[in-house]
């Protein structure tokens, strides 16, 4: 049986669960992992204080309730299943390398910050900075996947070096601001400046983008991969007609004031 | 508080008083070392421990605006390290450039308790007080910038030495600095007023005001002496870090003639081999010069491989390093005072150049002959954080650990060195002569870096342990003026340390030939500049010395 919390007092202010991870809590029955301590606001708390606990850890966690509050789940997860079964706050899956986070609801900022492997699946929405590097680091997001079937903020994978982002719905300013590598979807429309100071890697979007004036046009061409990284996509939910599978996309290359490895991709019907 | 504390069956090393592992009681009253107390007076027993003076660090960044703008420039170390706070001490967070409070504690935990800060810009120094006192545990004191002084300077190129020094005087005074830091003197102007523009020779002379580094080096260690500072100019030579600036190192040392000086970081400065092309050891030269030149002392700068955080006022020289790394780098100008350069950089075993500078730092270590004058320092944070400081211990003491150590460098480095020849190994006694009793000495505070009665009741007491970075890594007790700060492994106390300074003589007309100069050129009122009286807390003005 895996492990079920419910939420029976909302916190005033966050809740810091960094330990409700499904390997940090594997082999600790419900009593104990009531007893766990963590942070709300500048005092020290008991999970039980907030959550009703049931269940023994065995690699996977359910949540309930309105989670909007709690931040840094599954921080530094390994391995397991972590399933919110409403909305969740900011810093989800902090430098994760493994296991699956799934969240029914919406997503606060930071989802995946410096992510090294693993998934994570957020079916509404999302805020700023998805798979994006902390202020200072050098490098975002080195790997792993995250899936955002709605909507998403500004500087999603922000300094990102490896892995895939995919935006089912519009993303806002500075996508992939910075990138190193990897590759970002998105399927809705991209607000302006995006790709700005990125060195290498792939930004497709589905609709008519502003480019910055340091991307320069190369051509119009049917990149092979679409087709297998789409058809990948459509397995996990994401909607994507044949025509995007087979059709042709203009390729831009930048940002020219770096390196101009990367490229955007944009669908041209 | 405790007013009295006694110390029973401890090992002390003191060497400023000869006293070299002996088995002596250590009796401390009202903050100060004294001879004996009454013998009801409880003790703690020291068997097994060692006794030494608490540490002295003679060259380290700690505080102040570059500092602050290092610690701006790496929110990702502070991310990574976080300190803690505990029932006695504040929070704070750590990586190369800790902040204030982090940086007093974790000097406290290496039993260091008086530290000095290395470069300080005047315009600066009120910042730099105010992060001082903000620094527990230690006493403290800095360095001013007066290297790239255009005032300054001007002064000189006229011929008029008489009002150079009485606004040198003025200087000190105006800011309650310790003495005068050089860094690349007469480069930093230059550079600033053209792109790529340093001075490369100690002789060459600045298209700007028409003297070179040499005018400017003399003139300060004429000056220094006759204003009785209690230390001699803090020199960071011209051409650090350039391959063949051993000759300039050696030529700076020369121009000291009998006079006292201190040169910063002689490892950076003790390099072989043509400008631009790879760099060879030349630490025989410059330990043999410092060897047998008894008016110089120097500190080492150990290289330590893992990350550090370059920061320097040599300007050019951090725009030039910022091309090996291609990260993130800031560069500042000070006003009509100097330069400023700062970009987080890692030191890797594999690289040539930085092994190279490792295996030099240790030849000095191992080729100096009166440790007295050759002192302990990484530079930190260039050369690596105060915290590699057991290591460093550990590699001098422990000459089968260096051989190890030395075995995972590039082998081409360390065949450009004598260092696999060299067998010495640092006794428990040099060492607190390197990282106590000589840095004391250095600067003159009388009361510091040993314990005979009436000196200060900075002491630290370690565990005896076969592995010295252990044992240096973490002493039993630290006792700062008297007040137990560390009992048992963990603090007991805090405690804020006051700022040590000087305050020669000086004549204040001098003030209004310089306030018309500040008053065209600087961007802050004349009134605003300098630290007032009122912003020092607890501090001490070190007395003139005669030479």
């Amino acid at each position: 049986m895996s492990l079920e919390l419910s939420m029976h007092t909302r916190p005033q202010v966050p809740l810091e669960a960094e330990l409700l991870g499904p390997d940090k809590t594997l082999g600790l029955d419900s009593k104990a992992v009531s007893g766990l301590q963590i942070q709300h606001g500048n005092e020290q708390v008991t999970v039980g204080d907030f959550f009703k606990v049931k269940g023994k850890g065995e690699g996977a966690i359910h949540l309930e309730g309105d989670l909007a509050r709690v931040k840094l789940l599954g921080s530094g997860m390994t391995t397991g299943k972590l399933h919110i079964h409403g909305d969740v706050g900011e810093h989800l899956g902090v430098g994760m390398s493994g296991g699956e986070i799934t969240v029914d609801g919406n997503a606060g900022d930071w989802v995946g910050p410096e992510m090294a492997g693993g998934r994570i699946v957020i079916k509404g929405n999302a805020k700023h900075l998805a798979g994006s590097a902390y202020r200072g680091s050098a490098a975002g997001m080195l790997g792993g996947e995250i899936f955002i079937h709605g909507h998403a903020k500004n500087e999603i994978g922000h300094g990102m070096r490896n892995g895939l982002i995919v935006i089912g719905g519009n993303a806002g300013d500075f996508t992939g601001v910075n990138m190193l590598a990897g590759t970002i979807v998105v399927l809705g429309e991209m607000g302006i400046r995006s790709g700005a100071g990125m060195k290498r890697g792939s930004i497709i979007t589905m609709n008519p983008a502003e480019m910055l004036p340091t991307f320069s046009y190369d051509c119009i061409y049917h990149p092979v991969y679409l087709r297998l990284l789409f058809r990948a996509l459509r397995t996990q939910g994401f909607n994507i007609s044949d025509a995007k599978l087979t059709g042709k996309y203009q390729r831009w290359s930048g940002d020219s004031v770096e390196l101009n490895k990367g490229e955007i991709l944009v669908f041209t019907p | 508080m405790a007013s009295t504390l006694r110390f029973v069956n401890g090992r002390v090393y003191d060497p400023a008083n000869n006293i070299d592992g002996e088995v002596r009681d250590i009796c401390i009253k009202n903050g100060k070392v004294v001879d004996s107390l009454p013998d009801d007076t409880p003790s703690i027993d020291a068997s097994g421990m060692v006794i030494m003076p608490g540490g002295v660090d003679i060259h380290s960044h700690i505080a102040g605006p570059k500092v602050n703008l290092a610690r701006k420039l790496q929110p990702e170390d502070h991310r990574h390290d976080p300190h803690p706070g505990t029932n006695f001490t504040r929070s704070g967070s750590g990586g190369t450039v800790p902040s204030t409070f982090a940086t007093g504690y974790r000097y406290a935990t290496l039993g260091y308790t008086t530290v000095m800060e290395a470069a300080v810009t005047p315009i600066g120094a009120l910042h730099t007080v105010e992060e001082l006192h903000d620094t527990p545990v230690i006493d403290k004191g800095f360095y001013l910038l007066l290297g790239n002084n255009i005032y300054l300077q001007t002064l000189l190129k006229e011929g008029r030495h008489d009002e150079f020094k009485q606004a040198v005087g003025w200087w000190i005074n105006k800011t309650k600095a310790y003495t005068a830091k050089l860094v690349n003197p007469g480069g930093d102007e230059p550079w600033k007023g053209k792109r790529n523009s340093n001075v490369t020779d100690i002789d060459e002379k600045s298209d700007l005001l028409n003297i070179s580094p040499r005018d400017v080096i003399e003139a300060f260690v004429k000056t220094v002496n006759e204003l009785g500072l209690p230390h001699p100019p803090h020199i960071h030579c011209n051409n650090l870090g350039h391959s063949g600036n051993y000759k300039t190192t050696l030529e700076t040392m020369k121009t000291a003639g009998d006079l006292r000086m201190h040169l910063a970081h002689i490892q950076f400065h003790s390099y072989g081999g043509e400008p631009g092309k790879n760099p060879d050891s030349k630490a025989v030269e410059i330990a043999e010069y410092v060897n047998t030149h008894p008016n110089i002392t120097c500190d080492v700068g150990q290289v330590m491989f893992g990350k550090s955080t370059i920061m320097t006022a040599d300007a050019p020289l951090a725009y030039l390093l910022r091309g090996f790394k291609k990260g993130k780098w800031v560069n500042a100008d000070a006003e009509c005072e100097s330069g400023c350069g700062i970009l987080p950089f890692s030191y890797q075993e594999h690289v040539f150049t930085h092994a190279l500078q490792w295996a030099i730092g240790l030849e000095l270590f191992l080729l100096s002959e009166d440790p007295w004058r050759i002192m302990l320092s990484t530079d930190h944070p260039n050369g690596g954080s105060f915290m590699s400081y057991p290591k460093l211990i550990r590699l001098l003491m422990d000459k089968e650990f260096r051989k190890e150590e030395i075995g995972k460098v590039n082998q081409k480095a360390i065949a450009k060195t004598n260092l696999p020849s060299l067998d010495r190994e640092y006794t428990l006694n040099e060492i607190a002569i390197i990282s106590r009793a000589a840095p004391a000495r250095a600067l003159n505070l009388k009361h510091k870096g040993q314990l005979g009665p009436g000196a200060d009741a900075d002491i630290t007491i370690y565990d005896d342990q076969e592995d010295k970075e252990m044992m240096f890594n973490a002493p039993r007790y630290v006792i700062k003026s008297g007040e137990m700060v560390i009992e048992d492994h963990e603090f007991r106390n805090d405690y804020y340390g006051k700022i040590l300074h000087s305050a020669p003589e000086f004549d204040e007309e001098i003030s209004e030939d310089i306030r018309p100069f500040f008053e065209k050129y600087y961007s802050i009122e004349f009134e605003n500049y300098g630290v007032a009286d009122h912003y020092l807390h607890e501090h001490e003005i070190i007395p003139r010395v005669s030479s």
